[in-house]
């Protein structure tokens, strides 16, 4: 927004590298459908702290690294985190007063809307409907945003990214 | 925002964005490379901390292993030549002789709800979109991505897979569909009175051209027949180990069109060349439905 300098890029750019990293490290079969949508967490957090630097552009972009990674539909994973940063950038003022619980419940229902949006594409490219495990990774990451928050905001602290 | 999304999706259905899609995943492949180095790391610390005797043991299991196998091969050589001789006095033609490429999986979970595998070989290796991937044991899938170093592989299982497959029994020929769970295949459209039987084996038809023909695909596990419907519910089991196997072999068919023989047949390093054979079919149409 304004002309001062941005710091701390690449702790961004680690901290999402570090989430891409934990979605592809290979898990038992019974734990991989509770694995959490880790870049999601971390653009959620992002875009709350540092909303000028933070956004869809960044969102959407992650999003496409995703979907080379994971292998999915080129744009699913875009199309999704982009409406997320949308929304979070717009809530994040709101967002940033919560007490952590009431944040983790947010932190809930974005991650669902993921989710919501990835059943649709699968669905327009007719592939068979998942099973309820699908919707186990947001209450997952629900539980582990407090944890999330902590850990980015001592970075964030720590390297005053702004 | 919404209207380059869109493009995208167009754009993939069509096959433009493979160049981004590898130059990304290019890009990016550190990131599975460290992902995979505990990995390897632990596999090559197994391979060179493995005891002596240990060692001897495998030596010995091996030597034995390699012996029958070259008693087969014996037999099988004699056996492609008759093959091959009846079959040019029948007119007909047919081709046996691929060339084959080990690779490794690489440990990285994708997508949960897509059958996918990353192997550690890419363009720099000669794979290519829509090439046929086995295991030890039978049919795994079909190379889907591509880059230099890594290549993704539909297995036959995923839901949007389909392969023309024949009953290695009768001849009869029909299509396996993925499921989307590792371990059923579905062989749809298949009337109710069709010769199929628990225990069939499957083996590829070769039509549609991706897949070398006769390799085993699967054993037919349940065949469910409703008088009223149409068609019988039948399902097969993969018999490639697709959850649990470690290596996967790329297959080139060699395109035996007269002339094209020796060109087809240059092998890298690391490849195994075998017997090219006579005069060969043309590959027709895709495999994805």
């Amino acid at each position: 927004m304004t002309l001062s300098p941005h710091r701390g890029g690449l702790v961004i750019l680690l901290s999402f590298a570090l989430a891409f990293m934990l979605t592809l490290l290979p898990l038992p079969d019974w734990a991989q459908q509770y694995r959490p949508q880790w870049y999601t967490l971390v653009l959620i957090y992002w875009t709350m702290a540092t909303p000028q630097r933070v956004g869809v552009g960044v969102g959407w972009s992650a999003g496409i690294v995703a979907d080379v990674l994971t292998g999915t539909l080129l744009g699913q994973h875009a199309l999704a985190l982009s409406l997320i940063a949308f929304i979070t950038h717009k809530m994040h003022q709101r967002i940033r007063l919560f007490p952590v619980w009431q944040q983790a419940l947010t932190v809930l229902i974005l991650l669902l809307i993921e989710k919501l949006l990835a059943l649709w594409v699968m669905g327009a490219i007719s592939q068979p409907v998942p099973p309820l495990a699908f919707w186990a990774p947001p209450l997952v990451g629900m539980l582990l945003w407090p944890w999330v928050f902590i850990v980015l905001r001592d970075l964030r602290r720590r390297f005053q990214v702004s | 925002m919404v209207v380059s999304l869109a493009l995208m999706f167009v754009d993939q259905r069509e096959h433009h964005l493979e160049g981004i899609r590898s130059t990304l995943s290019v890009a990016l492949s550190p990131l599975s490379f460290l992902v995979n180095l505990p990995r390897s790391i632990s596999e090559w610390a197994a391979e060179s901390l493995a005891s002596r005797s240990e060692l001897q043991q495998t030596n010995l299991r091996l030597r034995k292993d390699n012996l029958l196998l070259k008693v087969k091969q014996q037999k099988m050589d004699a056996l492609e030549a008759e093959n091959m001789r009846l079959r040019n006095l029948l007119d007909s033609s047919f081709k046996i002789g691929d060339r084959v490429l080990i690779a490794e999986l690489v440990a990285v979970d994708l997508d949960p709800y897509r059958q996918q595998v990353l192997i550690n070989k890419g363009t720099s290796s000669g794979v290519y979109e829509g090439q046929a991937v086995l295991d030890a044991n039978a049919v795994m899938g079909q190379v889907t991505h591509v880059n230099p170093l890594t290549a993704t592989v539909l297995l036959i299982t995923d839901a949007r897979h389909a392969l023309p497959v024949q009953v290695n029994r009768n001849g009869l020929r029909t299509v396996a569909l993925g499921t989307g769970r590792v371990n059923a295949l579905e062989l749809p459209h298949l009337p109710n009175n069709a010769d199929i039987s628990v225990g069939d084996l499957l083996i590829t038809s070769g039509l549609g051209g991706h897949f070398p023909p006769g390799y085993p695909v699967a054993k037919v596990t349940s065949v469910v027949r409703e008088p009223g419907q149409p068609f019988a519910a039948v399902e097969a089991r993969p018999m490639a180990h697709l959850d649990r196997t470690r290596e996967a072999l790329l297959v080139w068919t060699l395109d035996t069109r007269p002339g094209d023989t020796l060109a087809a047949e240059t092998p890298d390093d690391g490849t195994i060349g075998q017997q090219p054979a006579e005069p060969g079919s043309e590959p027709d149409s895709g495999e994805q439905p």
